[in-house]
């Protein structure tokens, strides 16, 4: 029988190609990487469900409520988040910069802008903090605060989780040949930040411009 | 990369517990996915019988009118663990575990898209099965707010603890939800991008169009319960006011929650029970599947009105008149594909050369039990109707004829219809129908009286009740128990079976199928060369071959 390649550690996420090669009769191609990104696509169209989920709350508690903001409170500040908004929506274009460098195999112009994107998402993050410890009202301050800390908090965990994979991809580019057999992780990365701004969008103006 | 040689890969392949009659790789984290599906199974019919052990303490309190038997408290409790355990680590683990099992058998692919994932989702199931049962052990007993867990009740906290029986019980539903999310991305993608040369969308089995149908119910539903009970654990734990009346919050906004889910989710049960029968009376009646095309469309018919019939659940909960006419309406409109699917079977079933063997057996029985059903459900749709019955055991009579009814048999007809394959041995055909004949009885006996008692006024969830029903409640008890017995010859033949029958060649039914061409049980990769797929199933009567390459599939194991 003919010696052929495998990979030894059986990674599923290479795509190895022995089964086709066993057998060349069933032109059959077994795309992992084409698995896994329809996998991802997939996993968050449902987490979308979950932020719409929370919006149709905040919208049926703001029409609803009898006192919907607690005592005290006049309403929120918009013009830090605002610049925070712009931070975060500004970074999903970089982080596509960052995208085309490596396609192009640049890995010194993907890491710079990578790093941006980081720094960026980062920036977003410590101005929630920071107005958060300006507020005057907590999370158990009725409707209003429980849905305004669970939206943005539940946001900003997902700000975070994306900072942390755009960490854990920028040291796999130091990786060598890394990204040599598809760049499903940042792709899929970068996908997931696209989603968490998008979800910020719609929570700023909810939040926010609808008060 | 290295250079190996197609010998040394084959031992990479089948490392040690790769073969197909070592047990131990039923212990182990296993990514093939008929362990996986044989772990879902095995565990889940486990806490089928610790559910079914509440049931019959709960029966046994109801057989008499008075509370003696239990605490109301403990009652409450049973009720409570009784639906949840059946639900989730019943109802939910063993469709699960079948579809694993089939669904790459079934559309010609090796194994799942993420076999990792697949094992990972199936070993939640144990954790979070342990940690529901530890809610008997913390101080104030498990949950007692029912399976809904609505708030208020559900945020009362009796014993002031932080970890009590309503936390654990949350906690555990959380867990179940991320592993049937984890699942439900797998079986997608596996259906949508895993199938075989010429395995097209309508060549696909009846089965796998309705476990895709019920997965992408699980990817839109559960997230909806996830936000519901991330809100309400906040509630409890930290003193959140989202659904606290008594501070400003909106209970009934936790029930369009839960309903936007947990209805929907009885479609995720359902609809692969549609696919079982379909993929049975075909086999015992020896014709094609009448209106193939129609009955796989429908489920995905079915998966679409689910997500707009949630609020005929809450019908008594102040919901305004115009909402009751519209769901009303879409409720009444979801029998339509269901009642398509029904006729299909009957006109497959037609003038068959009838084989009543024990799948077969169970598989009539579920259908006509799943009708009487049907006809309960469409009055209960109705507004003024179910405004009369709500909450009484009228309604808990319905859902039993669906989940006893129909699900119970159809996995049972499943697992016996299958077992050959999986196992590699023939079942005993006299304990089946001993089984069958013990369920059929024990499960109108049980549930039907529970009818004529919601109609005269009895509610449900309650452990005494007015002596004028306690005839029917007899009845019903000594039903339940002839269901406990039933389990006996089932337990006995499996294990038995597994253990003693006699060998199965590969396709002991004759039936037609991709799993049928490969040995039983198959080997780990399935198949050895993809099947080359050139005709629709269901090809009974017909002369054409259902793949190309049918002696291609497997090589002669006895080599390695
Ligand atoms: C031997 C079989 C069974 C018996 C005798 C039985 C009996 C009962 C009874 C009497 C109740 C009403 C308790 C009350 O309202 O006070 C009940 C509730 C329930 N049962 Fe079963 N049952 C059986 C099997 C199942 C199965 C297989 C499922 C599968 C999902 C199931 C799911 C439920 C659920 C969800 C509830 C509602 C619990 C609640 O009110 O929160 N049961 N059962």
């Amino acid at each position: 029988m003919n010696p052929i390649e495998v990979n030894p550690s059986l990674n599923a996420k290479v795509p190895t190609d022995h089964t086709t090669d066993l057998h060349p009769s069933t032109e059959h191609h077994h795309d992992e990487a084409g698995n896994s990104m329809f996998g991802f696509i997939v996993f968050l169209l449902s987490e979308s469900v979950i932020f719409l989920s929370f919006f149709t709350g905040y919208i049926v508690y703001k029409t609803n409520a009898l006192d919907w903001l607690p005592p005290g409170v006049t309403g929120l500040e918009t013009r830090e988040p605002a610049i925070n908004t712009v931070v975060l929506v500004s970074s999903s274009f970089v982080i596509y910069i960052a995208e085309r460098f490596l396609h192009v195999k640049q890995l010194w112009g993907f890491r710079l802008f990578w790093l941006l994107t980081m720094a960026m998402g980062s920036y977003f993050l410590y101005g929630q903090a920071v107005e958060w410890r300006s507020l005057s009202f907590g999370f158990t301050d009725g409707v209003f605060g429980g849905t305004f800390y669970l939206l943005t908090g539940f946001h900003g965990l997902h700000v975070l989780t994306g900072i942390l994979l755009q960490a854990i991809m920028l040291v796999r580019s130091f990786i060598p040949g890394n990204y040599d057999r598809g760049e499903f992780g940042v792709a899929a990365t970068s996908l997931f930040w696209h989603f968490v701004d998008v979800i910020w969008i719609i929570l700023f103006v909810l939040i926010y411009l609808w008060q | 990369m290295t250079k190996l040689s197609v010998d040394e890969i084959a031992q990479i392949e089948q490392p040690l517990p790769g073969a197909p009659n070592n047990w131990k790789r039923f212990f182990s984290f296993s990514t093939d996915h008929k362990v996986i599906g044989i772990q879902y199974l095995v565990t889940s019919f486990f806490f089928f019988l610790v559910g079914g052990i509440f049931a019959m303490i709960i029966r046994g309190e109801l057989i008499t009118p008075e509370a003696d038997l239990l605490d109301r408290a403990v009652y409450n409790a049973m009720f409570t663990m009784h639906g949840t355990v059946m639900l989730f680590l019943w109802t939910f683990p063993s469709l699960v575990g079948l579809s694993n099992y089939l669904v790459p058998l079934m559309i010609g692919a090796k194994d799942m898209a993420f076999p990792r994932l697949n094992a990972a989702a199936f070993w939640m199931v144990p954790v979070f099965g342990v940690i529901l049962m530890a809610s008997f052990l913390v101080p104030g007993g498990p949950s007692q707010s029912g399976w809904w867990a609505y708030p208020p009740v559900s945020l009362q906290n009796p014993t002031g603890n932080l970890i009590n029986g309503q936390v654990l019980w949350m906690l555990a539903v959380a867990i179940s939800g991320v592993s049937s999310i984890m699942g439900a991305v797998n079986f997608v993608t596996t259906i949508a991008r895993m199938r075989a040369p010429g395995m097209t969308w309508f060549r696909m089995p009846v089965f796998v169009w309705t476990v895709f149908a019920a997965q992408i119910i699980q990817l839109f539903g559960l997230p909806a319960l996830t936000a519901g009970a991330v809100m309400l654990l906040f509630d409890l734990t930290v003193g959140t006011s989202f659904f606290d009346p008594a501070k400003g919050g909106d209970p009934v906004l936790f029930q369009h929650f839960f309903w936007f889910y947990s209805h929907p989710a009885v479609y995720v049960i359902i609809l692969p029970i549609f696919g079982i029968f379909s993929e049975i009376f075909p086999v015992y009646a020896r014709k094609p599947l009448f209106g193939y095309k129609v009955v796989a469309i429908s489920s995905l018919i079915i998966t679409g009105l689910s997500g707009i019939v949630w609020v005929h659940h809450m019908f008594a909960s102040g919901t305004p008149g115009w909402m009751r006419m519209v769901f009303m309406a879409t409720t009444m409109l979801i029998s339509v594909p269901t009642g398509i699917k029904v006729f299909a079977w009957v006109a497959t079933i037609w003038g068959g050369k009838l084989r009543l063997n024990t799948p077969m057996l169970f598989a009539l029985g579920g259908l006509v039990m799943f009708v009487f059903a049907g006809v309960t459900g469409i009055m209960l749709a109705s507004v003024p109707f179910d405004i009369h019955v709500n909450n009484t055991y009228f309604v808990v009579g319905h859902f039993h004829y669906v989940i006893y009814g129909a699900v119970v048999m159809g996995m049972y007809a499943a697992l016996y219809h299958w077992f050959p394959k999986m196992t590699g041995r023939m079942y005993s055909e006299g304990l089946g129908k001993l089984h069958f004949v013990l369920t059929f009885m024990g499960t109108n006996l049980n549930f039907f009286p529970m009818h004529p008692l919601g109609l005269q006024g009895m509610p449900r969830r309650v452990a005494s009740y007015d002596p004028e029903f306690a005839f029917w409640n007899v009845v019903a008890s000594l039903g339940a128990f002839l269901l406990g017995m039933s389990t006996l010859p089932f337990i006995l033949n499996m294990i038995g079976s597994w253990v003693q029958g006699e060998a199965a060649p590969k396709n002991p039914w004759r039936a037609i199928g991709l799993e049928w061409l490969v040995s039983s049980p198959p080997t780990v990769e399935n198949y050895e060369e993809l099947p080359i797929v050139v005709a629709e199933p269901y090809g009974y009567g017909k002369t054409e071959p259902l793949v190309a390459n049918p002696d291609r599939l497997e090589v002669a194991h006895e080599s390695h």
